[in-house]
């Protein structure tokens, strides 16, 4: 599905934060990539985004090598894959609902085809009484799970977490952790970086471990 | 998502809320959904612009457009009434041509003038002809010459004004030579080198008028392209998550220009109605306020035409390209500054 080999990431002329980076993400796999604060957690899951490009290495996603795909294929492309980040990056004018249904609205859809989809999805991840309230109004919590809701609203066969439970009480993060781990179940691969090792040891899954911009893989 | 959510929902332990509807048949569930939705239909609102307002410099870019389609339409309304102009002049002066008869020693005047009348009188397209009468001609002198002038003791030469009922079919260069060979003394004057000379001025001045125009409308192009350069900068965030959840770079942009084409409406429409305003005021002062100086000289150039419906027309057309132009321009600024982006 993802497949890095050889990756190398530099920022402007300083020294490389990711190093010969080789990884592949299977189709329905469960994973976490972890490492300390500022091993390049957040710099890998930007290139599996297509947000960045590498300074040297390939990059396959879905069959393709990501170096060739000219720039109007990458909305296409970026619709398949799910992200979520730390910092929610939800539109502060915009409702809960209207924000989850944003990768939707974006295609085009009448909102009329979607609307029952997007709050059922709401009710799924505990924001049924919250869609039509602004951001600003939201917990931390129920901001994470808004994020999360519209990275899964257009059924994205991969879904990238980028410290999804960094801003949540434990017990919050226990039951995000699940959610993800029943979206896994479903069929869509999941990638969940985070450094909390508490949530690591409650799912067996295989952890991807990144160290000074190098990485080992733990299956 | 159905599925998913559905057999996720019994295992994942979701928030309150949703307890009570964990473990309902789903063709059960759909039917209270669709019966909740009706219920809560009133709860949603049109979709909010994914561009907030707030963030594009609405009044101050409206204003601009304003005072440009002002200028616009102001422009477009002058050339309209030089065009007006210029072709009444030149409707006039075909209409009519002079035979200028000089004085020669020895020939009588009088039977000259005659003579001329019969000829053009005789040619084809000639509605009539008369001499101007002493009276007339003293007037005519008399700015240059002063009161009380006997035209026997000077050599003046007499004007016979010739209207013509066909502009077009009359045979003026017939007359021209008729009079050359018959009338001892006598020219015609067909007023070409004054046509030519007020159809290249009017021309000139269309012309300016229409380089001001472009002019104008560059520097309202312009001031659109600094301001959703500004609005992308100041939505940088809202851009990011566009790309973030999939969009293409044309829904991008389409959210920005439909901003700027309400802007364009409001600025165009701002200006064009003042416009308006502007030319129906100027056509009732010269209404109003006839036999001043000013006015006079004003009505004895452009005629009594002053701005007629094109004028109108060319200002709501103004409106319209206002609109349109700033709505494709922010579009294009838009696209540009994404392909720049990455």
């Amino acid at each position: 599905m993802i497949r890095f080999e050889n990756v190398g990431l530099r920022y402007g002329m300083g020294a490389e934060v990711l190093r010969d980076v080789t990884f592949h993400i299977a189709p329905k796999s469960l994973q976490f990539l972890t490492g300390p604060s500022g091993a390049g957690k957040t710099s890998l899951i930007r290139l599996m985004f297509l947000a960045l490009r590498p300074t040297r290495g390939l990059i396959t996603m879905f069959g393709r090598d990501t170096a060739r795909i000219p720039k109007s294929d990458l909305p296409a492309l970026r619709r398949r894959i799910g992200v979520v980040f730390q910092d929610f990056r939800l539109l502060e004018h915009l409702t809960t609902y209207e924000n989850v249904a944003l990768p939707l609205r974006v295609t085009g859809v009448d909102e009329a085809k979607y609307r029952s989809d997007v709050v059922e999805l709401l009710k799924w991840v505990g924001l049924g009484d919250r869609m039509h309230v602004l951001p600003p109004v939201l917990s931390g919590g129920e901001k994470q799970r808004a994020a999360i809701a519209r990275a899964l609203i257009a059924q994205p066969e991969i879904l990238l977490a980028d410290e999804p439970t960094g801003n949540v009480d434990p017990p919050l993060a226990r039951r995000l952790l699940r959610l993800f781990t029943e979206l896994n179940k479903l069929g869509t691969s999941v990638v969940i970086a985070t450094h909390d090792i508490n949530l690591m040891n409650q799912v067996d899954a295989r952890r991807i471990v990144l160290h000074d911009g190098r990485l080992d893989i733990y299956d | 998502m159905t599925d998913a959510e559905d057999s996720a929902r019994e295992e994942t332990a979701a928030p309150e809320p949703e307890k009570k509807d964990a473990g309902s048949a789903p063709k059960r569930r759909g039917a209270r959904e669709r019966l909740k939705k009706k219920k809560r239909a009133p709860e949603f609102r049109d979709a909010a612009p994914i561009v907030p307002p707030a963030t594009v410099a609405g009044n101050a870019l409206a204003i601009v457009i304003a005072i440009m389609s002002f200028l616009a339409c102001l422009t477009v309304g002058a050339v309209t009434v030089v065009h007006d102009a210029s072709r009444d002049w030149q409707g006039d002066i075909a209409r009519e041509v002079t035979v200028q008869i000089r004085p020669v020693d020895g020939v009588d005047m009088t039977s000259q003038i005659e003579k001329a009348i019969a000829i053009a009188e005789g040619t084809p397209g000639i509605a009539t002809a008369h001499a101007l009468s002493d009276k007339e001609t003293k007037a005519l002198l008399e700015p240059w010459l002063g009161a009380g002038l006997d035209l026997d003791a000077l050599p003046v030469p007499r004007l016979v004004r010739v209207e013509l009922n066909d502009p077009v079919g009359a045979d003026i260069p017939g007359l021209k030579k008729a009079i050359a060979d018959n009338v001892p003394g006598g020219s015609l004057d067909d007023h070409s080198a004054w046509t030519r000379q007020l159809t290249a001025m009017a021309q000139t001045m269309v012309v300016g008028g229409f380089i001001i125009l472009g002019l104008v409308l560059t520097a309202m192009v312009l001031s659109v392209v600094f301001a959703t350069r500004a609005a992308m900068a100041g939505n940088r965030d809202v851009i990011e998550v566009l790309h973030l959840v999939g969009a293409e770079d044309g829904f991008i942009a389409g959210e920005f220009q439909r901003h700027f084409l309400l802007l364009g409406l409001k600025g165009g429409a701002a200006g064009g109605a003042a416009a308006i305003v502007a030319f129906a005021a100027m056509t009732l002062l010269r209404r109003q306020a006839p036999g001043t100086a000013a006015f006079d000289q004003l009505e004895a150039l452009l005629g009594q035409t002053g701005i007629g419906a094109l004028g109108y027309v060319a200002a709501l057309g103004i409106v319209f390209v206002v609109a349109v132009l700033t709505a494709l321009t922010s579009r294009l600024a838009v696209r540009r500054t994404l392909a720049a982006m990455e």
